[in-house]
């Protein structure tokens, strides 16, 4: 669908982005996740035609991009400030893009009267945009992008201006949305949630290349290098001696762990020298006292910060340089493990990850 | 109330300030329709004969249109360089642009006499008549500074995402400026047409030097005021001229706002 091949962008001196490929396939809804300046959105402005490549090309659809721009593109854009027409309704806003098709007046109406129904603004065509909340706001946007029936969506930071609350609701919705519609939707966004939440796949970027581009849970189950683990979610990286291959395993004697195996996935290439085994703390579970799993470790509890849902507990693990992160449940009572209590805790030996860099 | 001294002292400025300031300007009208050819108390009586006088002056007629041709010319150009200007100037980074807002604004800060001279100078060096068209020339430089002033704080409170969702939506670049760019800057652009249309019909330096035979209504007034019998008419033809203002400058605000107003959906 969406065919990017070794796209650069420099900006002068700077390098924005730098031998980008990516294939986005028709109906997927893929996310470029990444902290900020990493050059997600100059990527998603290059799709849009907003900007052009300094090299490399996009084509959409099996047809070259290049030198066509915006308006004349299959996609279009949510942007990250909704860019409400400020004196336009609702109504005139979603007919924008319409008045310049030859329609029909009733076809108009008609169409902008869906658009409004699907994203549930109906009976607010006649406010203007300085009227509406910021939710309401970013449907009014969504609504105008998708009245004009793009092949692909493109979504700027759709959520980052809404509340919490709000922004967990949007994200099922929009999800829905991409669902019932079935277009292309590549959002931009830097909070890794969202995107593992929202995405069929994932592209995280860094620096202007992208990292690993792969499934929510593959990204974040099997992450590539030491700098995607760290950007999605927790991960405790561990101190480990004598790495080497064995077979299909990649095998390294870890500090209070013992000797653990790992198997290498698929014909992968792995240096040992370079590689860092890791597990995430919700991995690490807290043992009662009658409790014995196979798999054990003793520590000493640093410190503890309270999530509501859960807490998070600093331990120090005999062997390990730098204490581990571990998830606790709220089930250990109201008060939890007191700071300073010894605490044994159990992992599953395919809990580790093994990340090439 | 409170009647503290500093509270007094307070009143008296503000009393004296306004008098002060515009006193003179109500004598104006006053004396217009006096009765005397001496501005002078006591008034002798009413009478409409100074306004009379002025319906058959054809020289101050044609004065009159000078300056409106001018203002208009002066304030539409200024406007129109204004926006390419004030866009320049808040959406681009290039090379020399402290240096061209600049001088944008220098001939705020020049004394107006010299630029006078200048223009002047360099007008009859390449061998140009002076006319309207060299007067509206100088009106443009004097008057860009204030629209291109007015103008990027238009812009500044324009969202550079508007432009680009309306290409997004399929418009061509003519459209996205008809539709929304206009639109949102119209405020703007008023205030910038009127700002720099009050300072082209007031203007007299640069108007005196360059308007050869031509002159506009600030110049052919001056004129006047070496005859004593005219002073009178002058005194008229000022008190329309602040009528006239005051009409402008009130349905331009009232304008102003409203599309200001329908900017914030209220």
């Amino acid at each position: 669908m969406i065919n990017i091949s070794n796209v650069g962008r420099r900006y002068g001196t700077f390098v924005a982005l730098e031998d980008i490929d990516l294939q986005i396939k028709a109906g997927e809804f893929f996310s470029l996740l990444g902290p900020s300046g990493c050059g997600k959105t100059t990527l998603l402005r290059l799709i849009g035609g907003f900007d052009v490549p300094s090299s490399g090309s996009i084509s959409i659809d099996g047809a070259p991009m290049s030198g066509v721009p915006a308006n004349h593109r299959p996609t279009n854009m949510v942007f990250q400030s909704y860019a409400i027409f400020p004196h336009l309704n609702v109504a005139e806003n979603v007919a924008f893009g319409l008045n310049i098709l030859n329609l029909t007046k009733a076809e108009k109406q008609a169409r902008v009267d869906e658009a409004l129904s699907r994203v549930r603004l109906v009976g607010l065509g006649s406010r203007m945009g300085s009227q509406l909340s910021g939710g309401q706001r970013q449907r009014v946007a969504l609504a105008r992008a998708l009245v004009m029936k793009p092949k692909v969506l493109l979504l700027d930071e759709p959520l980052s201006a809404l509340d919490k609350k709000l922004r967990e609701e949007m994200q099922v919705e929009l999800r829905q949305l991409q669902q019932d519609i079935g277009i292309t939707f590549v959002l931009v966004t830097h909070d890794q949630y969202e995107a593992l939440a929202m995405s069929d796949r994932i592209a995280v970027m860094f620096d202007g290349k992208i990292a690993q581009i792969a499934k929510p849970q593959e990204i974040y189950q099997n992450p590539t290098s030491r700098r995607v683990a760290d950007f999605l979610g927790g991960m405790n990286f561990l101190e480990t001696a004598n790495m080497r291959l064995l077979g299909e395993n990649v095998v390294a004697d870890v500090a209070g762990f013992g000797t653990i195996a790992n198997k290498r996935r698929g014909d992968e290439m792995i240096d040992p020298a370079k590689a860092t085994l890791g597990i995430r703390p919700e991995r690490l579970r807290i043992q009662w006292e009658d409790e014995k799993a196979k798999n054990e470790i003793s520590g000493k509890v640093l410190s503890r910060h309270y999530f509501g849902e859960v807490t998070n507990l600093v331990v120090q693990v005999e062997g390990q340089p730098r204490p581990l992160s571990v998830v606790e449940t709220n089930d250990f009572g109201a008060d939890g493990i007191p700071v300073g209590s010894l605490v044994r805790i159990a992992y599953d030996e395919d809990a580790f990850v093994l990340m090439k860099e | 109330m409170s009647t503290s001294p500093a509270r007094k002292i307070l009143w008296a400025y503000v009393v004296l300030y306004i008098v002060i300031l515009y006193f003179p300007v109500v004598l104006l009208p006053i004396f217009s329709f006096n009765d005397s050819a001496t501005p002078t108390f006591p008034l002798k009586g009413f009478t409409f004969k100074w306004y009379e006088g002025l319906i058959g002056n054809e020289t101050m007629l044609k004065a009159a249109r000078n300056s409106l041709i001018v203002g208009s010319v002066a304030s539409v150009g200024s406007t129109i360089l204004g926006i390419c200007a004030a866009r320049a100037i808040t959406r681009y980074r290039f090379r020399g642009k402290s240096a061209a807002s600049g001088l944008i604004m220098a001939p705020l800060f020049l004394p107006e006499i010299i630029i006078a001279i200048s223009l002047l100078v360099v007008l009859l060096g390449i061998g140009a008549n002076l006319s309207l068209t060299t007067v509206m020339l100088g009106h443009l430089l004097i008057c860009l500074p204030y629209s291109v002033t007015v103008l990027v704080s238009g812009f500044e409170g324009f969202d550079p995402s508007l432009e680009e969702a309306a290409q997004d939506l399929g418009a061509k670049p003519l459209r996205v400026l008809r539709l929304v760019t206009l639109p949102i800057l119209a405020p703007a652009i008023l205030s910038s047409l009127l700002v720099a249309f009050t300072i082209s019909l007031d203007e007299f330096i640069l108007a005196f030097f360059l308007s050869g035979s031509e002159p506009t209504l600030p110049v052919y007034i001056w004129g006047q005021l070496r005859f004593a019998a005219k002073l009178p008419n002058v005194l008229a033809l000022g008190s329309l001229l602040i009528a006239a203002s005051l009409i402008l400058l009130t349905t331009a605000e009232i304008m102003r706002r409203r599309a200001e107003r329908r900017l914030a959906g209220r």
